[in-house]
């Protein structure tokens, strides 16, 4: 589904690179999780996936289509949740579902009824109508999410979508990511909830640097290394405890 | 066409619901054409109706003073007192308590009457086949000064203005005693009309018309347009401002993921803000003619005009959305694009010509104006209000106003091209 060939990304006045000539290929239907410590290059990269940044080296396809020459059909085939809530405050969760959907193309019934099941299944419904500027830190994470998934995309890129929740929102938006995984379409999530990953993941891979460290299933990678039992022993030894602070 | 029907209507919802920006793009231009176009009329009626104090020291007492004095009176613009003593009468006005003190030399008429008879006995003289008639040389008077004190207060326009009067009034009184004296020398029957004293040359100001009808300009006519086009371009700084917000909120991100055009983005945009740009026009427009007359101001006159005003309202909206535009795509902040939009209006105001016209500008600043947008839209609004134009009349007006839309909506697109290219 996602092929990423020696992509690597440099940022202006930056010696280091944020990608460095990475490798990797995700396959369809998986729920794929890209971890790594602060400035890895995990939102970079899905930065780069969603056409948000241009890569400075390297290539990548998604659903057979080449990024450079296809990037209107790309945009239509993807869904991103960005970190930051991305939504209109002074607008209600259901007109700016519906300025969203629009902007897929999706109109009419189809765009009602889409916006209508997502509310309802993330327990929105009762409050379509009362503005973003009212919403809970939660409420707004699950309209953030619904507004990139109303197009129903073969790929959803998700930047810890559920940073800052409490735990109900949290098991919400996961049960729904997971349906939509059943549906067919294929999770790329990056997160620094180790643990919500390794339940959550078909398939992790660890980022640091800009470049992968490891990838396989997080029952697999647990298995390869000495005295772990949770991901995040695998993590801490592949990545090392000193602090990633930066500025 | 669905998607940019879908941002126009978020556009629509995202500025009816900014209550407190509603309430700016449209009370703030009724506000200020409503208060300015009321010190500018009620200026001109104070100084005709309520007259100008002024202080004059006559130390002549006689035909020629007589005469300024009953001049000034006549004029009804002033409010004559009179003081004995130049000192007073200087340090009375440098309190502000007069505008102005004319101080009328002492023998003025006796010694203007002795030296225009010199000079008319010297040009007789000429005439005359008997020499012995020559005067003998001249007389040694001095040259009469009439004295005027300015409170330092006043303004420059309006000293210039009472100077050329008087000046006017003086060389008159000057000009008649000199046909007086003539008169005098030629004939000795007082009532044979020798000269004709009349003025023979007078002006006449010729304005246009329409019709049958006269357009008279007044500080409505010159007012309104001046004042809302100042009001359409301030949309640069709403329209910047949302802009930004769009970038701090995310939204401006999540679009660029989204498989619609940044000039689609914007045409929501524009479409929304030039229809509140005409809704600015038409509510100046009614202001002028319902509310003007309420409250004793002069009554806009719009007839048969109202298609072409609105058609340059159209124009000047576009172009002021151009730059908002614009200033929205460059701008990272709202600390960057609010003081500045704001300085940037009142700078195309000023060298526009919404403040003090493009003739009394110096030369520099007036090949200045003609870069500005709003003295486009000015010359515009000016040429159906005031010069009877037609459509053809506007189309050089109109296509400066287009085409700097054009570019400046070009520029944004480009430059948001060439900042999120991938």
């Amino acid at each position: 589904m996602i092929q990423i060939n020696r992509l690597s990304k440099k940022y202006k006045g930056v010696d280091t690179y944020a990608i460095n000539h990475l490798d990797l290929t995700i396959d369809e239907g998986e729920i794929f999780g890209m971890l790594g410590p602060n400035g890895a290059g995990k939102t970079t990269l899905i930065s780069i996936l969603s056409s948000l940044l241009k890569p400075t080296s390297g290539s990548f396809s998604i659903d057979g289509l080449d990024y450079k020459n296809n990037k209107n059909a790309l945009k239509q085939r993807i869904g991103i949740v960005p970190q930051e809530y991305a939504l209109y405050p002074s607008l209600t969760a259901y007109e700016n579902l519906r300025y969203f959907g629009s902007m897929y193309g999706l109109r009419g019934k189809r765009l009602k009824d889409e916006i209508n099941t997502h509310l309802k299944t993330l327990g929105l419904s009762q409050f379509a109508h009362k503005k973003i500027k009212a919403f809970s830190g939660g409420m707004k994470r699950r309209v953030n999410l619904i507004s990139s998934i109303l197009h129903r995309p073969k790929v959803l890129f998700l930047d810890e979508p559920t940073v800052g929740v409490d735990v109900q929102s949290k098991n919400v938006i996961i049960e729904h990511l997971k349906q939509l995984n059943a549906s067919g379409t294929t999770i790329i999530y990056t997160s620094h909830h180790l643990n919500e990953a390794e339940n959550f993941c078909t398939r992790v891979a660890i980022i640091d640097h800009g470049q992968l460290i490891c990838v396989g299933k997080p029952a697999a990678l647990i298995a390869g290394q000495d005295n772990a039992q949770h991901l995040e022993e695998v993590f801490l030894a592949k990545t090392g405890k000193a602090l990633r602070d930066h500025a | 066409m669905h998607k940019l029907w879908a941002s126009t209507y978020k556009e629509f919802l995202l500025i009816t619901r900014d209550v407190g920006g509603l309430a700016v793009l449209f009370l703030m231009p009724v506000l200020l054409v409503v208060v300015i176009t009321t010190i500018q009329d009620n200026s001109f009626k104070s100084i005709q109706e309520t007259k100008l104090p002024i202080l004059v020291v006559d130390n002549d007492k006689g035909s020629v003073s007589k005469d300024i004095l009953n001049n000034l009176a006549e004029s009804n613009l002033f409010r004559v007192d009179t003081d004995t003593s130049e000192t007073r009468a200087r340090n009375q006005v440098s309190l502000g308590k007069y505008q102005l003190a004319i101080v009328i030399p002492e023998n003025l008429s006796v010694d203007l009457d002795l030296k225009i008879n010199e000079n008319v006995d010297a040009i007789l003289a000429k005439f005359s086949d008997n020499e012995e008639n020559i005067p003998n040389g001249k007389s040694n008077l001095e040259p009469k000064e009439v004295k005027l004190y300015f409170d330092p207060a006043t303004q420059q326009s309006f000293k210039s203005s009472v100077r050329n009067n008087i000046d006017k009034m003086i060389s008159k009184i000057e000009t008649e005693t000199i046909y007086k004296t003539f008169q005098e020398q030629l004939t000795d029957d007082p009532l044979e009309e020798i000269f004709e004293t009349e003025s023979f040359i007078s002006f006449t100001e010729i304005v246009p018309t329409k019709g049958d009808k006269i357009l008279i300009p007044n500080s409505t006519q010159h007012n309104i347009p001046a004042w809302t086009l100042f009001a359409i371009f301030f949309i640069i700084l709403p329209l910047a401002i949302n802009m930004v917000n769009e970038k701090n909120q995310g939204t401006f991100v999540r679009l660029r993921t989204n498989p619609v055009s940044y000039a689609t983005v914007l045409g929501g945009k524009t479409l929304v803000f030039l229809a509140i740009s005409l809704l600015q026009f038409a509510v100046m427009v009614m202001v002028g003619i319902f509310l003007f007359p309420l409250i004793g101001l002069p009554k806009l006159d719009i007839s048969g005009r109202l298609p072409l005003l609105f058609l340059v309202a159209f124009f000047a909206g576009l172009a002021a959305v151009g730059l908002g535009l614009l200033l929205g795509t460059v701008a990272k902040t709202q600390e960057q694009s609010a003081p500045f939009g704001a300085t940037f209006v009142v700078i195309l105001a000023a060298i526009g010509g919404v403040w003090v016209p493009v003739f009394a500008m110096p030369k520099f600043m007036q090949v200045l104006s003609h870069l500005s947008p709003m003295n486009w839209g000015l010359n515009a609004f000016y040429d159906v209000f005031l010069r009877n134009a037609g459509f053809t009349d506007l189309l050089p007006e109109i296509g400066k106003l287009f085409a700097f839309f054009l570019f400046t909506t070009l520029i944004a697109i480009s430059y948001n091209k060439r900042k999120n290219a991938v």
